[in-house]
């Protein structure tokens, strides 16, 4: 514990700025796979093509894909910018196909009646089929958050700090304690975000509140 | 795009095929490392995750463990265990760490493989009288081994992006010429391997697809297209599938 109550200042300093860098690439997945996940559930033809698209861009590994955007993109190597496009690629590939698989659960017999009450495309979209799809959004929503905040620490690999710095000092200083923080903070802000994630959904989706059955496949789980 | 062309010219440059620490070296330990940690998680997870598809109980075991595992950052979890269990063995302690890694989604696949059955087909081998061995030889796990390759697939590309990073507590593979070339500065050598590394895990999953696709029984096969239930993706596979046989 020494190490810990010695560098509490350091674990508190490197968790904000962990907290701080996951945030944008889970929102901006966000956003972007919007689209995506729509343009792949509505057409037949684009479907297969996004969705091997972004089931391809998922299994490249986290550290080939810091080494090989930077000359793809013209940004410097050792820039936050790298890894936050990185991470944001990788949520954009999680979060594509669950935006798909959550339109495909809306009822078509509501989406149907929606039709039938003169909703148009656009506003039926954003008030029928977006918020019905937002139970099966939440849960891709958490696994993007949670793996998002678990990649970010293999950025310091390219030299952008987060709890990762913990790891790699840790490890050359031998010191198993700050490894070991570092993981307890990790896994803890990953699960902070799963928590707000849930209290968002209960505040956005008041409907969901009785008990709910479990997802029905397993989202497939992040690359390290 | 000049860097993509030092890189190519790394890949093909003869001196780096030959020796230790040349690609056919670190593509060899790459597959060596991920292979064990692979067959070892396997033993050890498909049979668990049989268990309870066939028998239901531990389920909530199953998704809590496989919804944690997500939360765990694979990166420290190495240094950790590889400075717990000692430096001196790094190769077991990364293997061990490697398989944890894996346990989680074949473990799902395994068990979501079974829990998906349909029950009344399960009740109609039970009603027939087959054993509980025949059940789930003959009837479970022919149906469910789509998903547990879909689970295996996904414990592939796990461990070799983790491998990657074992090149950090010094065990070779392809990342080590990526984290030496980042040390080094030397651009071509770090792009050339990450090149490999994607590749790799490319094959891999191009190699569990088409496992996937043919692990399908051929009745379930033939019975999907008057299946309302199945997705369009999974409607037009068959149908492209149908029309070739």
């Amino acid at each position: 514990m020494t190490w810990v109550l010695n560098n509490l200042g350091l674990i508190i300093e490197l968790t904000l700025v962990h907290i701080r860098l996951s945030i944008l690439p889970i929102m901006l997945g966000f956003v972007i796979a919007i689209p995506l996940g729509w343009v792949a559930y509505r057409y037949r033809l684009t479907r297969g093509l996004i969705l091997t698209l972004v089931g391809l861009l998922y299994t490249i590994p986290s550290l080939a894909l810091f080494v090989i955007l930077p000359p793809l993109l013209g940004i410097g190597f050792l820039s936050e910018a790298n890894v936050l496009i990185a991470l944001t690629i990788y949520a954009v590939a999680i979060m594509a196909r669950s935006v798909a698989e959550a339109l495909q659960s809306v009822d078509p017999d509501v989406r149907q009646a929606a039709t039938a009450v003169g909703y148009s495309s656009w506003s039926r979209f954003w008030t029928v089929d977006f918020p019905l799809a937002g139970p099966v959004l939440l849960a891709g929503l958490r696994v993007v958050a949670v793996s998002t905040v678990s990649l970010l620490t293999v950025g310091i690999v390219v030299g952008v700090q987060s709890l990762g710095y913990l790891f790699t000092n840790g490890f050359q200083r031998g010191i198993v304690e700050e490894v070991l923080a570092g993981v307890v903070m990790t896994v803890i802000v990953a699960l902070l975000f799963d928590g707000a994630l849930v209290l968002l959904g209960r505040a956005l989706m008041p409907w969901t509140r009785a008990a709910r059955a479990l997802p029905a496949s397993p989202p497939r789980v992040a690359m390290a | 795009m000049n860097l993509f062309v030092d890189a190519w010219l790394w890949l093909v440059d003869p001196v780096n095929w030959q020796g230790s620490g040349s690609i056919p070296v670190r593509i060899g330990e790459h597959l060596f490392y991920t292979g064990l940690a692979m067959l070892g998680a396997a033993l050890v997870a498909i049979p668990l995750g049989w268990l309870i598809g066939h028998t239901g109980r531990g389920r909530e075991l199953a998704v809590g463990i496989s919804g944690a595992a997500r939360a765990l950052p694979t990166f420290g979890l190495l240094f950790l265990f590889v400075m717990l269990i000692g430096v001196t063995l790094r190769g077991p302690s990364t293997v061990f760490v490697l398989m944890l890694l894996a346990i989680p989604p074949i473990l799902a696949g395994a068990y979501a493989g079974l829990e998906v059955i349909d029950r009344r087909t399960i009740d109609a081998a039970r009603s027939m009288g087959m054993t509980e061995w025949q059940i789930l030889w003959k009837v479970e796990v022919p149906l469910g081994l789509p998903l547990l390759i879909g689970g295996l697939r996904s414990a592939t590309l796990q461990v070799v992006a983790t491998v990657t990073l074992a090149a950090y507590v010094n065990l070779g593979g392809l990342g080590y010429d990526i984290v030496q070339g980042i040390q080094l500065r030397s651009y071509d050598q770090m792009l050339g391997a990450a090149i490999l590394v994607i590749l790799l895990a490319l094959l891999f999953d191009a190699l569990f697809a088409v496992l996937e696709r043919y692990a399908v029984p051929r009745g379930v096969r033939a019975g999907r297209d008057t299946d309302v239930r199945t997705t369009p993706t999974g409607r037009r596979a068959t149908a492209e599938l149908t029309a070739t046989t």
